[in-house]
C-alpha cells in the first residue's frame, strides 16, 4: 500500500503533538514561513525554542488553551510512501474524535509516557483501536530521556502493553522507545539506546505491510448513482456508478442484486473513456448489467455465492456522539449504511462498555456522549448486513437525528437477527 | 529511468488512483444527496482538477450540476479567458457571481485605501449567489494541507442559515459515510480534494495532461515588491510612493484576485519543471503568494467562520 493512513492517540501530556511535529519537521515537510509563524507563536507563549506541538494545533481556541480539540489531518511523504495522519485528541471527552480518526486508519500510534507506563488512557485508546478494527498498533514509549533511556523501564512498559494487546486481540504490535522532544527514534535512530535494535518510527511506517482485508473479501458494490446519458452516442446506456467496497468484479461475472434478489451477469465495467475488464476494492467505476432491472441508489450488487444477510434487525456496537441529547431505547433515527438511507429504531440498549476495565454493564438506561455499547437496531426497510469485523465498508453505519439531521452515532454491525419473537 | 525512479513513478500512480477514486466517490455522493449542487470553478489549478474529477465521475454522461465562479472583477484576464473556454469545452452551464455588480448595486461596500482588496467581498457575494440559485451544496477545491484551519474541516462541511462555519460544532465524519442531510436554508460545502497536497495536484495535472492558465508558468511581467512579495502592476492595485515597478520572470503558485495574489520568481516553463520546483519549495503556497492569509495567526479560520470558501 502506497498510501498509509494512521491515527495517533495520546492524552494532553504524552507529547503527541510534539511527536507529529517532529515527524513533519525532521522529514523536512515544514515550510519556512510555517516555522517563522511557529517561532512567533512560541515566543508569544513565552517559550525560548520552537514548540513543535503548535504545528498541529490549528484552531484559535486550541492554541489559546494548549489542547487539541478536533481531529486534524496532516500529510507527509517520503520517497517510499505517502502518509495521512488523523491526529486525534485522546482525552475521554474526545472519544468521538478518536473514533472518527480511527474509522479510516489502517494503523494506530498509541503514545505512552515512559515514566507512567500503561495508564487508563492507554487502555481506552487500545480498546477503541481494537473496536474500530485496526489490526496494526505501534506503541510509542515516549520521554525515554526522562527515564535515563533505561532498557529495564522500557521492557516493563512493553510487557504491560503486550498483556493488554493479548487481552484485546490486537494482532500486530510494535513497541518503540523514543523521545519526541530530542527526536530520538522518530526519524533518526537513537544514539542513547544502544540496547534497542528495532527500527526508528519513520522507518517502520515506511516499510510496514498493511493487509487490506477488503481486497480478498466477497464482492460488495453499493450502487451510488445511476448514470443515464440520454445522448445519441450512448442512447440506451445505463451504468451503476459506485466504489467497490470489497472483493473484485469482472465482466461476465454472475452477481446477485439486492434487495431484488435477482441474479444477473456483469455486461461491462466502465471508467472514464475506457472499459477495463475488472475492478477491485477501492476502485470507483460504473457497472453495466446484462438484464434490465429496476436498480437504484442504495441497492447492492454482490457476490452471487456469498451475499450479505438481508435483514430488518441486527446487533451492533455503537458510539454515541451527540453532546445535546442522550440515546434512549426505542428512539428513531435515519441510518446511513453504505449508500442506503432508511428509517430505523434502536430497539434496545443491550449493554454498555466500561472502556478502561472492559467490563460490560447490561441493559443500561441510556448512552451519554462518548459512551459505547451493544444495541439492537430494527430498520423500516431491509439492510444488507456484513459484520464490521469482516468488512469495514459494508459493516459500518451512522445514525442521523431526525430533527436536527446531525450525525449522532457511529455503529459497527455484528450480527443479523431474525424478526423478534413477539411483534 | 533508473529502477528507483520507475518504482517511485508507479507508487505515485497508485497514490493518485486512490485519491482520484476517493474524490469521484464524494462527487457522486453530492449528486445523489443534494437537489441543487454547483461546482465552484475559479480557473485555478485545484478547481481544474475538480472539474476533471466531475467529468470522470459521471462519464459517459455530463456532470449533473452547473459551474459557479465568484468573479471579483480583479481577476487575471488570462484566467477569465481560460475559464470561459474550459467551461464551454465540458458543456457546463456557468453561473457568475459578480462582486462588481454587487458593488454597483450597493449590496456590498468596496474597501478603500491602497491596500483595498475585494477578497473579503467574495464571501457575501458567494452567500448571495447560493441563496439566489437556491444551492444546497457548493463543491470546492480546497485542500487540508493549505492551511491549519482547513486541516480540521470536514469533507462535507456544514453551513448554517447564515452560511457560517462553526469549527467547534462540526458533524462527526466517519468511514465513507458522508451525511448530506440538512434543512432548507442550510447548505453544505463539499471538498473532494481534501486529502490532496499541492504536489499531488501538480502530478495529476501532468498525468491527465490538463491545460492550465498560462500565468502558472514562467513569464515576464511588470511587478513591484510589497511586504516581501511580488505583486503584479495593475490598475486594480495602486503602488505606494516608495514602491517601484520592475520587469521580472515570474510565475503564480496560486490564482486569485490580482490585489492579493503574489507572483514568485521562477523560470519553470512547463508542468515538469513546476513539479521539480514545488518538490523542493521551502515556503507554503499560501505563504508565498497569498497576502490575505498574512494578517493574523487565525486569518483563514476567521474568514471561514464568516462563510468564505
Amino acid at each position: 500500500m502506497d498510501l498509509l493512513r494512521f491515527v495517533t492517540a495520546g492524552s494532553v501530556d504524552d507529547g503527541k503533538s510534539t511527536l507529529i511535529g517532529r515527524l513533519l519537521y525532521d522529514t523536512k515537510q515544514v515550510f519556512e514561513d510555517t516555522i517563522v509563524s511557529l517561532r512567533r507563536a512560541s515566543e508569544a507563549q513565552g517559550l525560548g525554542e520552537i514548540n513543535l506541538a503548535l504545528l498541529t494545533d490549528g484552531l484559535r481556541a486550541e492554541r489559546e488553551q494548549g489542547i487539541t480539540i478536533d481531529v486534524a489531518y496532516r500529510y507527509f511523504a517520503t520517497p517510499r510512501r505517502k502518509f495521512i495522519i488523523a491526529d486525534s485528541p485522546g482525552h475521554v471527552q474526545y472519544t468521538r474524535n478518536m473514533v472518527t480518526g480511527a474509522s479510516n486508519a489502517e494503523l494506530a500510534l498509541i503514545l505512552v509516557d515512559a515514566r507512567k507506563g500503561v495508564v487508563e488512557q492507554t487502555r481506552r485508546h487500545s480498546a477503541l483501536t481494537a473496536l474500530l478494527g485496526i489490526r496494526n498498533v505501534v506503541v510509542c514509549v515516549n520521554k525515554m530521556d526522562l527515564v535515563d533511556s533505561s532498557e529495564a523501564r522500557f521492557r516493563k512498559v512493553e510487557g504491560q502493553f503486550r498483556q493488554l494487546a493479548d487481552h484485546l486481540g490486537v494482532e500486530h504490535v510494535t513497541v518503540i522507545p523514543m523521545s519526541a522532544v530530542s527526536g530520538e527514534n522518530i526519524v533518526h535512530a537513537a544514539t542513547t539506546m544502544p540496547w534497542y535494535e528495532g527500527p526508528a518510527l519513520l522507518e517502520f511506517l515506511e516499510t510496514v505491510e498493511v493487509d487490506d482485508p477488503a481486497q480478498h473479501g466477497a464482492l460488495r458494490f453499493p450502487v451510488q448513482y445511476v448514470v443515464r446519458p440520454h445522448t445519441t452516442t450512448h442512447h440506451d446506456y445505463r451504468g451503476y456508478a459506485g466504489t467497490v467496497a470489497s472483493g473484485s468484479v469482472h465482466a461476465g461475472q454472475e452477481v446477485l442484486v439486492l434487495p431484488l434478489g435477482v441474479r444477473t451477469r456483469v455486461a461491462g465495467i466502465d471508467r472514464y473513456r475506457e472499459s477495463p475488464g475488472c475492478a477491485q476494492a477501492g476502485d470507483a467505476v460504473s457497472i453495466r448489467l446484462e438484464d434490465e432491472l429496476d436498480v437504484g441508489r442504495g441497492n447492492m450488487i454482490t457476490d452471487a455465492g456469498a451475499p450479505p444477510a438481508v435483514t430488518n434487525r441486527f446487533t451492533a456496537d455503537l458510539c454515541w456522539m451527540s453532546d445535546t441529547s442522550k440515546l434512549l431505547p426505542r428512539q428513531q433515527f435515519w441510518i446511513k449504511h453504505t449508500t442506503r438511507r432508511v428509517r430505523c429504531v434502536v430497539e434496545s440498549l443491550d449493554d454498555r462498555l466500561n472502556v478502561p476495565d472492559f467490563a460490560r454493564e447490561t441493559a443500561p438506561a441510556a448512552f451519554e456522549l462518548n459512551e459505547i455499547g451493544r444495541v439492537t437496531v430494527r430498520t423500516l426497510e431491509p439492510v444488507f448486513v456484513d459484520p464490521y469485523a469482516t468488512s469495514r465498508d459494508t459493516g459500518s453505519f451512522i445514525l442521523i437525528d431526525v430533527a436536527t439531521r446531525r450525525t449522532v452515532a457511529a455503529g459497527m454491525m455484528r450480527e443479523a437477527l431474525g424478526e423478534p419473537a413477539t411483534a | 529511468m533508473t529502477i528507483t525512479a520507475i518504482a517511485e513513478e508507479s507508487m505515485r500512480h497508485r497514490e493518485l488512483d486512490a485519491l482520484e477514486a476517493e474524490a469521484v466517490f464524494i462527487m457522486r455522493e453530492v449528486a445523489a444527496e443534494f437537489e441543487r449542487p454547483a461546482l465552484l470553478f475559479s480557473g485555478g489549478k485545484d478547481s481544474i482538477v475538480l472539474l476533471r474529477i466531475a467529468e470522470k465521475a459521471f462519464w459517459p454522461a455530463k456532470f449533473p450540476f452547473p459551474v459557479m465562479h465568484v468573479d471579483t472583477g480583479h481577476n487575471f484576464p488570462e484566467v477569465i479567458e481560460f475559464r470561459d473556454r474550459r467551461v464551454a469545452e465540458v458543456g457546463a452551464r456557468l453561473l457568475v457571481a459578480s462582486v462588481q455588480e454587487a458593488i454597483d448595486a450597493g449590496r456590498v461596500v468596496e474597501e478603500s485605501g491602497v491596500r483595498a482588496s475585494r477578497n473579503r467581498l467574495q464571501t457575501p457575494v458567494l452567500l448571495e449567489a447560493i441563496a439566489e440559485h437556491q444551492l444546497d451544496a457548493a463543491i470546492g477545491g480546497a485542500r487540508r494541507d493549505e492551511e491549519k484551519a482547513r486541516a480540521k474541516e470536514r469533507v462535507f462541511s456544514f453551513r448554517d442559515e447564515f452560511g457560517q462555519w462553526d469549527p467547534r460544532n462540526q458533524r462527526p465524519e466517519l468511514w465513507r459515510l458522508f451525511n448530506g442531510m440538512h434543512v432548507k436554508g442550510e447548505h453544505m460545502r463539499v471538498f473532494p480534494l481534501s486529502n490532496w497536497t499541492e504536489l499531488d495536484i501538480w502530478h495529476y495535472i501532468e498525468r491527465e495532461a490538463l491545460e492550465i492558465p498560462s500565468i502558472y508558468f514562467a513569464h515576464e511581467r511588470d511587478v513591484f515588491e510589497r511586504d516581501g512579495m511580488l505583486m503584479s502592476v495593475s490598475p486594480h492595485l495602486p503602488m505606494l510612493p516608495r514602491e517601484t515597478p520592475f520587469r521580472a520572470t515570474v510565475r503564480y503558485r496560486t490564482v486569485g484576485d490580482m490585489t492579493c495574489t503574489a507572483a514568485v520568481a521562477s523560470t519553470a516553463a512547463d508542468v515538469r519543471t513546476v513539479i521539480e520546483e514545488v518538490a523542493v519549495a521551502r515556503v507554503t503556497e499560501r505563504g508565498a503568494s497569498r497576502a490575505d492569509d498574512q494578517f493574523s495567526e487565525a486569518a483563514m479560520e476567521d474568514r471561514k467562520r464568516e462563510g468564505y470558501f
